[in-house]
């Protein structure tokens, strides 16, 4: 049960704004009952020296990943389409604002 | 082809994991990895962890004694820091498939260990600057290089770490150099904590490379980069010009340099008092353990507040 230690208590994934016009990144993780406390320390553990100006906490249960054992596959259909990139193109010299 | 680790036997899901480790890529926590890497990473961390939390203790002890306000503001700032190390190792603990009450039962009961330094105790003021300089210091020269650790979670938690720990390490200095400066008293007393703190910082990087149990095979994988004896030479060439500039001597005779090796001769370590140490016999091993002990008891109050809290308002819960 969750009184014997904060082990019990769910997992959350903290992301960090590190200041504004930046997206929020993962940081890492940590226990905590409930969102409330999650964000309180959240604050403690990742933004001691003003890391950041905004904080989200996420169940880490709540998250869906990939499988990296499913890698290959998955990740397949990008692999063979190297014409998604501007370098794939042959420009003749010369050329300029393209 | 590319062949995934999916469609293949075993031996493909070591070649895989091999070949990561091999091209310098990072381990991640569900990948595949050999179950000898995992509990190899579960104990390094963990005692990583553990050894954060009760460095807290030593140090503590000095908060409501330090000498001015700017130095307890520091040190109690430096405190918070080590307990913020200790959830970062255990989170990384953590994904590997431990839980955070497994790891704490094994703290507390002493099936893990934690770093022997911490058995010893801090007797003046003085000692809040070796700390921070010498068992510091040490700490950095050991963990620099485990930023680029093989598995993917340590060595972040390394990262955000060593940033943190170069405070640690300057406020130790800086301290230690105001004794040095200040009265004849302040001076000896500067001097005294030195003496004690220097050759159990030395032991802090382990048994000697012929002696250590578990080197050879975590270098192989790259969880460690560098060896014991690799890495103490590397911390004794760093202090030797710093005590110096803090009017400080190193207590050791056989401290000198060698030119043709480039580096410092120093004495040898004792290592009949660190095995002591490490079996449970240093000047406060008992005390270190119950007092986390208790202090884990007397938070259980907390924990409970907390979840009661919590389920009463339904949250989410994992």
């Amino acid at each position: 049960m969750s009184g014997e230690g904060n082990g019990a208590w769910p997992l959350w994934e903290v992301f960090v704004r590190g200041r504004r016009g930046l997206a929020h990144t993962h940081a890492g993780s940590l226990h905590a009952p409930d969102a409330e406390m999650a964000l309180r320390n959240a604050r403690d553990l990742y933004t001691r020296r003003s890391e950041g100006v905004s904080l989200w906490v996420v169940p880490s249960a709540s998250i869906t990943a990939s499988s990296p054992d499913e890698k290959d596959p998955f990740f397949e259909p990008a692999a063979d389409k190297p014409y998604r990139h501007p370098t794939f193109y042959e420009i003749p010299e010369g050329v300029r604002h393209l | 082809m590319t062949t995934t680790a999916a469609d293949a036997g075993a031996g493909a899901y070591e070649a895989v994991f091999d070949a990561a480790v091999a091209a310098d890529e990072r381990i991640e926590p569900r990948d595949w990895m050999p179950d000898d890497y995992r509990a190899s990473l579960v104990r390094q961390i963990a005692q990583h962890a553990h050894s954060e939390i009760i460095g807290m203790q030593p140090e503590a002890n000095w908060i409501s004694r330090a000498p001015s306000l700017r130095r307890k503001a520091i040190l109690m700032a430096k405190v918070q820091d080590e307990a913020g190390h200790g959830l970062y190792l255990y989170s990384a603990a953590e994904t590997l498939g431990t839980s955070r009450d497994e790891l704490l039962d094994k703290l507390h009961s002493g099936r893990q260990k934690y770093s022997s330094i911490f058995n010893y105790p801090t007797l003046t003021w003085a000692d809040v600057g070796a700390i921070g300089w010498l068992v510091d210091g040490a700490a950095i020269t050991n963990q620099v290089p485990l930023c680029r650790c093989s598995y993917g979670p340590y060595a972040r938690a390394m990262v955000r770490i060593c940033k943190e720990e170069s405070f640690h390490q300057r406020q130790g200095y800086e301290l230690l150099l105001a004794l040095s400066r200040g009265t004849e008293a302040q001076h000896a007393m500067a001097q005294d904590a030195v003496d004690r703190w220097w050759w159990p910082s030395l032991m802090m990087f382990g048994p000697p490379d012929d002696a250590s149990a578990h080197s050879a095979q975590s270098m192989a994988w790259k969880i460690k980069r560098h060896s014991n004896d690799e890495l103490r030479q590397r911390f004794v060439d760093i202090c030797v010009p710093q005590a110096e500039s803090l009017g400080l001597t190193l207590p050791d005779p056989d401290l000198k340099w060698n030119e043709e090796r480039g580096h410092h001769d120093f004495g040898s370590i004792d290592w009949d008092e660190f095995g002591e140490v490490l079996r449970g016999n240093g000047p406060c091993n008992a005390q270190r353990i119950s007092q986390r002990r208790r202090a884990h008891e007397e938070g259980a109050w907390v924990r409970e507040a907390a979840a009661a809290y919590a389920a009463k308002h339904g949250e989410a819960r994992a």
